[in-house]
C-alpha cells in the first residue's frame, strides 16, 4: 500500500500547475448558469482545449493526453487548488463521452468527441421528463420510425445548461409495446436548434436559467446519431450513470480547494470560542481526506482491472450530503454577510443543495447500497 | 501509488480472521468481565502466536520493526471478534518500549511482550486517568508529564465501565523508575499516537461486526408479514451505517502509512463516530432484543461508546485535525 505518487505523475501535476497558474482568469467568470457566463466559459473550455488539459484522460486523438485515473485526479487536485472555473462541458465530458467511448462506432466518436473536447459544441442531458424522474424507466417521449432515421416527440425537463447549449443526448420509447418498462428504448443525440425544438429555460432556486424543459415536436434524428443499437437505450443509459455517480462526477480536488477555503475563512472570521463552529470546519478537513482517499482506493482497484459497481453510490451520498455541510459551514462563518447573494459562498451554497437530488436521488441511491451492497430484500420501486 | 492493501497484508487478516472465528470469544469476553482471565488469556497465546505483537517492537528484541498498517490491519480483526484485554495498551507500550531508545528496559520487557508471554497497560500524558485491565495485565507502566516511565507498584480500586470486558484503574503513585527525560516524552507521544490508531482500527471492526450482524438479522426478523430489512426506513438506516464504516477505512489505512498525528485524528474521529453510529442502528434494528445483555450483540454494542472515546475524544481529534491543517495551509 502506497500513498506516493509516481515521478511522471509529479511531473504531470507541476505541468498542470504551472499551466493553471499563467492561465487562470484573475477575476472569477460570471456565473455559467447566464447567457454572458455561459460564453465566458466557453472561451476558458477552448482555452483548456488548446493546451490539451480540457479531457485529459481521453485518448490524444480526440483532444486528450491519454492518461490514467491517478493522473487525472491528480489533474482535478491542481485545477480546483487554482481556482479555476466550472466546467460548462461537464454533462458531455462526464456522461455522454463515457458513453462514445464505450458504444458508439469509431465514425461517432471521431464527429463528436473533437468538438466536445474544445467546447465548440456543448451537450446538455435530456433524460428526465415532468411524469419520469427517479422512475425514469417511465419515461413517454418517442422515437418514431421514418425514412433515413427517427423522429422525436414528447417532453424532457430538467435538462441542465440547455438553456444555452448546442446539443442533447436522451433516451425515447421506440417500443411503445415492449413488455416492461425498460425494454424497447433507444439512445441518441440530437440538435437543440432543430426544427421542432423548443427550448423553456427554467430559473432555478436562485433565479438563474441553470436547466430547461425541452419541448419536441417530430424532431428529426438520423440513424448516425443512434448510440449502440436501437431498444438498447436502457443498458447504455445505466453504463452511463455509474460514470456520474462514480469516479468522474465529482473529484475529489474539488472538495479538498473547498475545506481549504473554508478553513481560511474561519482563520478570518472565525470566533475561538466557538467550538461547535470550529468541530464543523473540522469536519469538512476531515470529509475532504476521507473523499479523496476513498476514491483513491477505488482507482487503485480500477487500475488492478477491478470494476466499480453499485460501490459509485457511496460517493454520491457520500459528497452531495458533505457538499452541503461544508457551504452550511461558510455562511455560518460569515454571519450577516450570509445571505448576500452576490458573496462568494452564495450560489455554490445553492448548487450544493440539488446534490441529493440530481445523478439519482439519495434515496435511490440508499436503496441501491442497501440491496446490493447489503443484500437486504429488494423493494417496491 | 496502489492504495489497497497487499496479499500478505490481507492474509494477515485472513489468519487472524479464521483464528478467532474459531475461538469462541464471546465465551472469553463474558469471563473477562466477570473476573476470570483464563479464556482471554489463551486466545491471548493464540494471537501472540501469529506474530501479533512482533509487530510493534524492534527487530533487536524479537519484534518485527514497527509496522503499523499490518498491526493496523490485525486490530480491524480484533475489534470485529471482539477480543477482550489490553491489546492496544500491549501495543503502545510495546512501541514505548522500542522508541526509548533505553536498552536495559526494552531488554527487560519487550522480547516477554511480543512472545505474548507477558501483556502491559499503561497510562499516558495528555490521555486519561485509568489504566485498562491493570487487574489483569503484567505490567503497569506510567508516564508522568515530566518524563518518568515508572513500573506502578499496583491500582487502586478496579472500576467498571460500560463495557463490562473494559475494566479501570487509577495507577499507584510511585514505583521503579525505569527511564527519564525528554526521550521518554517523545517515545510516549510516538506510544499514545499508536494507541489512537489502533483503537480507530479496532472501533472499525467493531462497527463491521455491528452491522454485519443487524443485516443478518434485518434479513431474518419478520414483521408484519415481511422481512423488516425490506423496510425502506430500515435499509436507509443500514445504508448510512455502511456508507460511514467504508470512508472511515480508507483514513485509517492513510493513518497507518503516514502516522501524521493529523490523519490518525482524522481516522480515530471517523472510525470512533461510524462504530457508534453503527451500535446505535444496532440496538434499534434488534427492538428489545437488542436491549439485553443475553444477545451477544451486546458485546459489541458496548464496546462502541468507550472505543469513541478512549485513547482521543472527537473533540480532542477534532481539535488535533485542525491545529495540522492550519499549519499546513
Ligand atoms: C440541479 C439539477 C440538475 C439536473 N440536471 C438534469 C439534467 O441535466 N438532465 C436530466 O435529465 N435531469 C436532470 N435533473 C433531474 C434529476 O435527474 C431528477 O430531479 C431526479 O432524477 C429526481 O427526479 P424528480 O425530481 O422527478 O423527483 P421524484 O422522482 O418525483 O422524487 C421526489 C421525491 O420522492 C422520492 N422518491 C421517489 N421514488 C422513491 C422511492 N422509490 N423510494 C423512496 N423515495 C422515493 C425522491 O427521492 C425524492 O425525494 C436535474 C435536477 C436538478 C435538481
Amino acid at each position: 500500500m502506497d500513498l506516493n505518487h509516481a515521478a511522471d505523475v509529479e511531473a504531470f501535476r507541476a505541468e498542470a500547475r504551472d499551466w493553471l497558474a499563467a492561465h487562470v482568469p484573475a477575476t472569477p467568470l460570471p456565473s455559467l448558469e447566464t447567457r454572458e457566463g455561459f460564453a465566458a466559459h466557453r472561451e476558458w473550455e477552448a482555452l483548456l482545449h488548446s493546451a490539451r488539459w480540457s479531457v485529459v484522460s481521453w485518448p490524444e486523438e480526440y483532444g486528450g493526453r491519454g492518461v490514467d485515473i491517478e493522473h487525472w485526479l491528480v489533474f482535478e487536485e491542481e485545477y480546483w487548488a487554482s481556482g479555476a472555473p466550472g466546467r460548462v462541458s461537464q454533462n458531455g465530458i462526464n456522461l455522454l463521452a463515457p458513453t462514445l467511448f464505450d458504444h458508439a462506432t469509431d465514425e461517432q466518436r471521431a464527429r463528436v468527441l473533437p468538438s466536445m473536447a474544445s467546447g465548440e459544441v456543448i451537450w446538455a442531458q435530456a433524460w428526465s421528463e415532468p411524469g419520469s424522474g427517479s422512475d425514469l424507466a417511465s419515461l413517454t417521449s418517442r422515437a418514431v420510425r421514418t425514412e433515413g432515421g427517427w423522429l422525436l416527440s414528447g417532453q424532457k425537463t430538467w435538462s441542465s445548461r440547455a438553456a444555452f447549449a448546442d446539443r442533447a443526448f436522451g433516451i425515447f420509447r421506440t417500443d411503445p409495446d415492449a413488455p416492461k418498462p425498460h425494454q424497447g428504448l433507444t439512445y441518441l443525440m440530437f440538435d437543440l436548434h432543430a426544427p421542432g425544438v423548443t427550448v423553456r429555460p427554467i430559473g432555478r432556486l436562485d433565479g438563474k436559467p441553470a436547466f430547461a424543459e425541452l419541448f419536441l415536436d417530430e424532431v428529426f434524428v438520423p440513424d448516425a446519431d443512434v448510440i449502440g443499437e436501437p431498444g438498447q437505450g436502457w443498458r447504455i443509459a445505466m453504463s452511463t450513470t455509474g460514470n456520474e455517480r462514480g469516479l468522474t462526477l465529482r473529484a475529489p480536488g474539488r472538495f479538498l480547494a473547498a475545506a481549504d477555503r473554508l478553513v481560511e475563512l474561519w482563520q478570518s472570521h472565525g470566533d475561538p470560542a466557538d467550538t461547535a463552529l470550529r468541530d464543523r470546519v473540522a469536519d469538512a478537513v476531515v470529509g475532504a481526506r476521507a473523499y479523496q482517499l476513498f476514491t483513491w482506493a477505488n482507482a487503485s482497484r480500477f487500475a488492478a482491472g477491478e470494476t466499480i459497481g453499485a460501490e459509485s453510490s457511496l460517493n454520491k451520498v457520500f459528497w452531495s450530503q458533505y457538499d452541503i455541510a461544508l457551504h452550511e459551514s461558510a455562511l455560518d462563518l460569515l454571519g450577516p454577510d450570509a445571505e448576500l447573494a452576490d458573496g462568494e459562498w452564495a450560489e455554490p451554497w445553492i448548487f450544493s443543495l440539488a446534490g441529493p437530488i440530481y445523478a439519482g436521488t439519495n434515496e435511490i441511491q440508499r436503496d441501491i447500497i442497501a440491496e446490493r451492497l447489503l443484500g437486504l430484500p429488494k423493494g417496491r420501486r | 501509488m496502489r492504495f489497497l492493501p497487499s496479499e500478505e497484508q490481507s492474509d494477515f487478516a485472513r489468519t487472524l480472521r479464521g483464528l478467532l472465528a474459531a475461538s469462541d470469544v464471546p465465551a472469553a469476553v463474558r469471563a473477562w468481565g466477570a473476573g476470570d482471565h483464563a479464556p482471554g488469556k489463551a486466545l491471548w497465546a493464540r494471537l501472540a502466536a501469529t506474530g501479533l505483537f512482533a509487530l510493534a517492537a524492534d527487530e533487536a528484541h524479537e519484534g518485527m520493526g514497527l509496522m503499523p498498517l499490518e498491526l493496523a490491519t490485525g486490530f480491524v480483526e480484533l475489534g470485529r471478534a471482539g477480543v477482550p484485554g489490553p491489546l492496544v495498551e500491549t501495543a503502545a507500550a510495546a512501541v514505548l518500549l522500542t522508541r526509548l531508545g533505553d536498552e536495559a528496559p526494552a531488554k527487560r520487557f519487550l522480547p516477554g511482550l511480543v512472545a505474548g508471554e507477558t501483556s502491559a497497560t499503561l497510562t499516558l500524558p495528555g490521555a486519561g486517568p485509568y489504566a485498562l485491565d491493570a487487574d489483569a495485565a503484567t505490567h503497569l507502566f506510567t508516564v508522568s508529564p515530566a518524563g518518568e516511565l515508572r513500573l506502578a507498584p499496583g491500582a487502586g480500586p478496579l472500576r467498571t465501565s460500560i463495557d463490562p470486558a473494559r475494566r479501570l484503574a487509577l495507577p499507584d503513585g510511585g514505583g521503579e523508575l525505569l527511564a527519564a527525560g525528554p526521550a521518554v516524552t517523545a517515545a510516549a507521544r510516538d506510544a499514545a499516537d499508536w494507541a489512537r490508531l489502533l483503537t480507530a482500527a479496532q472501533c472499525l471492526g467493531t462497527g463491521e461486526a455491528l452491522l454485519a450482524r443487524t443485516v443478518e438479522y434485518a434479513k431474518q426478523r419478520t414483521q408484519f408479514g415481511t422481512a423488516i430489512g425490506g423496510f425502506q426506513a430500515v435499509k436507509h438506516r443500514l445504508a448510512d451505517t455502511l456508507l460511514g464504516l467504508e470512508f472511515a477505512r480508507p483514513l485509517l489505512w492513510a493513518a497507518a502509512l503516514t502516522l501524521a498525528p493529523g490523519e490518525i485524528a482524522a481516522a480515530k474521529l471517523t472510525a470512533g463516530e461510524a462504530a457508534y453510529a453503527a451500535a446505535m442502528t444496532a440496538l434499534q434494528l434488534h427492538g428489545a432484543v437488542g436491549y439485553t445483555e443475553e444477545l451477544d450483540l451486546s458485546l459489541w454494542l458496548r464496546k462502541a461508546r468507550p472505543l469513541r472515546d478512549a485513547w482521543g475524544s472527537p473533540s480532542q481529534c477534532r481539535a488535533a485535525v485542525l491545529q495540522e491543517r492550519l499549519r499546513a495551509l
